[in-house]
């Protein structure tokens, strides 16, 4: 273990990165903003490796513990800590927010400082999320990332994005707010604690356990997003400006799934079993009714958030079947469409820079004027269609394998998606990609510059990596998740 | 006849912004057309009268005027929060009122009296103390409200302010009068021990009651008897429309608590459950209708509608089934909720403020459309103020809620708070749309913001402050709780 806070640090750092920018930058040197954010980007990026690398994969236990008092009046603490479940979106989170940064090089044009300091802030309060081992904690980081995200879209968003930025923001404050209640009855019924630890241990009753699972469940369910809450999410990525868009799908849907770990399963597990079905069946929705709905949309990004909505009910589904094979499929699926899903909305930015069209009947051909993005594109489709060998795979086989175990028809439901997915990202794929040249304006395209090659080349090493060799993930959360399952198969009755 | 000379000391902060009001009258008189000393006379009637009360405040409870007086730590607090909010207030309205011709000496001697009423208020030992504090305050707000004597919306507001807020000082009379028939006494610890000892009629006793809160209600501004609040907010000049949002609420929740819980906290079953009602119906009906608003300073008073309902909350969960273990945890989160509102009540306002000028009030919500453009600063405060009303973290509206919520819960009414925690969801729309008309649209108002560098320097260490209570409330929290730990 390190003397440093390292926790501390890669919260703050971005943070304090965003407010400087913020201080410092105007449009008039927006250079100066740029190079600025990127620093701190990358400065708290290498904050977090230490995070991985002296990270004890034997302990399930939390680690890089940092406990203070915050609030003493209502006994709440600066508790910060991770295992091995959230170890990895931190450095995940940290790692995209450095392509978001990259991505908006050029493209914003207008506020630059304020554009790069949001998202750096945002960065640094969901990483507070991750680490956060105190209730209260964890619900202001869980609010505060509202803010930023709705100036983003709001400020850089496409025509739409007024409605898109507050139906966002409502949406998900409805959840949490009932998510408030939850916490605030666990902190009475365990006697004066908001430590989350804690309430892992409390006794509850099945009445007690099923309200706070509901509660939980409207918070998380709304953020994952959940088959019937998930409509804020295709208007929010559509007006999102593409560092929006990665963000939201990359890291903010990750919230909701990692608050079923960390809330739903271990303190109201006994809940948990008794209402599987529902989370069972919400997630088969998803996957297979939404993966038709993106079937038949005509606007890339449109599609792309749908197919996200498709992915999550796969890891949700993966947690619900208690089992480690599942679970850790889940994990993994998440980190892998972190990759993805931000490369794939990265690909549409790209040619919407371009083009300025979403629309899939806008493109054809791109290949005859972009063959190196072409490739890179192809690739991340691949990926999104969980082709083996890349990191889409390794997630999507693990859950089915693991739902197998469960029910066969759950398993068989839940893998059409290996063919829906694949049906409409390849399906796109063609459509945008090959073909003739579809108007004057595809045949006008440049191919990517260096900066768009270092970026989707690091996620595309990523997504390789991950899809060969997936052990150094899953050897990190193993524990964790051995642990949690334990925890969970015991009961609190 | 013997005569004892009072102890004058735990009311001498009292005493000399009596006198510094006699002085101001003094200098007008030979000051002539000089003008300003107004301004300065009145800050060094709330600086002296803070050092007074602050070294005054030792922590005992001391009680004064045949029992009439009361000085302990809970009333050196809030006066000590009223005085800063005043002289806040005074900052935020000086250049508004210069260029309308309003800083006039009556407006300086009016604040004067106003906060000495909420001084009076503030340590009332007794129902006509209070009766009386109250009245000083009223009658000053009245006249403020109409002191642009040519703005016929400032009269009429100012008129229905008075015929309601009589109505009101009427209905807390009679209130007052039925409390006295039934106990025998109007002296706050004497009416809680004869509830506590005596045998008392029950029936005339909670009639009184009703009245009594009533009269608070009033005050308070919450609903059924809000009719005049956003009138009143929208008629008053800006200026005086700060005043009345921010310092009266302190002194309003001070007289709760002297009213209810240090004279008729036996009966608090029963007030307990008026104040629920009353509680639920300002925050559906404020939040539902500060969204259809389109004049900002009526949203802002919608949204204190709501506000001070919440606090409401807070009160009424300090005894459930009759244990009272609760209390200090339920005043104090109301308490809380009553500064933090304050401030944030002033940061708003005083944001108006700063987007008028002469001959233009930025009163509509358009006003503020694209406010990022012309002052990225000024568009953050603003932001961060809406927030913490909306209830986000890290704004101390967040941790105000909170601290409020943690206390119905802990009563067992977690329904109610579902139900609060609903609206506010409600709300939370409304304050959204001030963030999204400055961030996202473009301004109509390319003007440039021309404030005195001292309301800028305080409005943007008001709007800080909001941020800084946010991430760091401990202090606050602690000290409310501690100073009605003395009084209770």
């Amino acid at each position: 273990m390190t003397a440093y806070p390292l926790l501390s640090l890669a919260i703050w750092l971005p943070i304090l990165g965003g407010v400087l920018v913020l201080a410092t930058g105007s449009d008039r040197n927006a250079a100066q903003a740029r190079v600025l954010a990127l620093s701190a980007a990358l400065l708290s990026f290498l904050i977090t490796i230490p995070l991985y690398a002296q990270f004890d994969t034997a302990k399930s236990a939390m680690q890089f513990v940092e406990l203070s008092p915050w609030i003493p009046r209502f006994n709440i603490n600066y508790y910060l800590g991770v295992d091995g479940i959230s170890v990895l979106f931190i450095l995940l989170n940290s790692f995209i927010t450095i392509t978001v940064v990259l991505a908006g090089w050029k493209v914003i044009q207008t506020k630059v400082a304020q554009y790069m300091a949001a998202f750096l802030i945002m960065s640094g309060l969901m990483n507070g999320i991750f680490a956060s081992l105190d209730g209260v904690l964890f619900y202001v980081f869980f609010e505060a990332s509202l803010i930023p995200l709705y100036l983003a879209i709001g400020i850089w968003g496409g025509p739409n994005r007024v409605y898109a930025a507050i139906k966002f923001f409502l949406y998900t404050l409805a959840g949490s707010l009932l998510m408030l209640i939850a916490l605030l009855y666990l902190f009475m019924e365990s006697g004066g604690s908001f430590n989350i630890l804690d309430w892992h241990a409390l006794k509850l009753g099945m009445d007690a356990q099923k309200l706070l699972f509901l509660a939980f469940l409207a918070a998380f369910a709304v953020k994952v997003p959940m088959w019937p809450v998930h409509t804020w999410l295709p208007d929010a990525h559509v007006e999102a400006p593409t560092g929006g868009s990665v963000v939201l799908a990359a890291i903010a849907l990750k919230l909701g799934a990692y608050g079923f770990l960390r809330f739903s399963l271990p303190i109201a597990p006994d809940a948990s079993h008794e209402l599987a079905w529902l989370v069972i069946g919400m997630s088969l929705i998803a996957v297979v009714y939404i993966g038709f709905v993106a079937l038949a949309q005509t606007d890339m990004k449109k599609l792309v958030a749908y197919s996200s909505i498709a992915h999550m009910g796969f890891v949700t589904l993966g947690f619900f079947i208690f089992n480690p094979l599942g679970m850790e499929g889940a994990l993994v699926q998440m980190i892998s469409h972190g990759f993805v899903s931000a490369a794939m909305f990265l690909c549409i930015g790209v040619m919407y820079d371009r083009v300025h069209s979403r629309n899939i009947a806008d493109y054809g051909g791109v290949v005859n004027s972009m063959p190196k993005f072409a490739a890179f594109f192809m690739l991340f489709s691949m990926a999104n269609a969980g082709l083996p060998a890349t990191s889409g795979f390794v997630g999507e086989f693990m859950v089915v394998l693991g739902a197998v175990q469960f029910n066969f028809w759950t398993a068989f439901a839940g893998a059409t998606t290996l063919i829906l997915g694949a049906a409409y990202t390849l399906w796109m794929y063609k459509r945008v990609v090959f073909g003739d040249v579809g108007n004057h304006h595809v045949q006008e395209m440049d191919d990517i510059n260096s900066r768009e090659f270092l970026f989707l080349g690091l996620l595309a090493v990523c997504v390789l990596a991950m899809g060969l060799y997936p052990f150094p993930v899953t050897e990190v959360m193993h524990a964790s998740v051995t642990d949690l399952l334990k925890h969970v198969a015991a009961g609190k009755l | 006849m013997n005569f004892v000379m009072p102890d004058f000391y735990p009311a001498a902060a009292e005493i000399f912004v009596a006198g510094m009001s006699l002085l101001l009258l003094v200098i007008e008189l030979f000051a002539g057309k000089k003008k300003g000393f107004g301004f300065v006379v009145t800050l060094i009637a709330l600086a002296g009268a803070a050092v007074i009360t602050y070294t005054t405040a030792d922590g005992q409870v001391s009680v004064t005027f045949s029992n009439l007086y009361i000085s302990d730590l809970f009333g050196s607090f809030l006066k000590l929060l009223v005085y800063v909010a005043v002289a806040v207030m005074l900052v935020y309205s000086r250049d508004y009122l210069r260029v309308r011709g309003l800083d006039k000496t009556e407006y300086y001697l009016l604040v004067i009296y106003a906060t000495l009423g909420m001084m009076v208020m503030i340590s009332a030992n007794h129902f006509l103390t209070i009766y009386l504090g109250l009245e000083l305050l009223s009658l000053s707000l009245y006249t403020l409200v109409a002191l642009d004597r040519d703005s016929s919306r400032a009269t009429e507001a100012a008129m229905k302010y008075f015929v309601l807020g009589a109505l009101a000082s009427g209905l807390l009379l009679y209130g007052m009068s039925m409390v006295y028939g039934a106990t025998g006494s109007l002296e706050i610890s004497a009416v809680a021990q004869a509830l506590a000892h005596g045998v008392v009629n029950k029936t005339v006793l909670v009639f009184g009651l009703v009245f009594l809160v009533s009269g608070l209600a009033f005050k308070l501004g919450v609903v059924p008897f809000h009719m005049w609040v956003p009138d009143v907010y929208h008629g008053a000049p800006t200026a005086m429309t700060l005043f009345v949002a921010s310092a009266p609420k302190l002194a309003a929740f001070a007289m709760a608590i002297r009213l209810l819980v240090n004279g008729l906290f036996e009966l608090a079953g029963d007030w307990q459950q008026m104040l629920m009602i009353m509680a639920v119906l300002s925050i559906a009906l404020g939040n539902l209708a500060a969204i259809a608003q389109t004049n900002i300073k009526r949203m802002l008073a919608y949204s204190g509608i709501s506000h001070m309902g919440f606090m409401l909350l807070g009160l009424t969960t300090g005894v459930v089934a009759g244990d009272r273990q609760f209390a200090l945890n339920a005043y104090s989160s109301a308490m809380f909720y009553a500064v933090s509102y304050v401030v944030m009540s002033l940061a708003s306002f005083g944001m108006v403020l700063l987007l008028s000028r002469a001959g233009f009030e930025a009163e509509k919500l358009e006003d503020f459309k694209g406010l990022n453009q012309r002052s990225p600063w000024f568009a953050a405060l603003m932001m961060m103020v809406m927030l913490s009303m909306a209830g986000v973290p890290f704004f101390v509206g967040f941790f105000a809620k909170f601290s409020v919520l943690q206390a119905v819960v802990a009563a067992g009414y977690v329904w109610l708070a579902v139900l609060a925690v609903f609206f506010s969801l409600i709300g939370a729309f409304y304050y959204l749309r001030v963030v999204k008309l400055m961030y996202f649209d473009k301004p109509t108002d390319h003007a440039p913001i021309t404030a005195s560098l001292d309301m800028r320097v305080l409005l943007s260490a008001n709007g800080l402050a909001v941020a800084a209570l946010g991430l760091a409330p401990q202090a606050l929290m602690s000290l409310c709780a501690f100073t009605l730990l003395r009084s209770l």
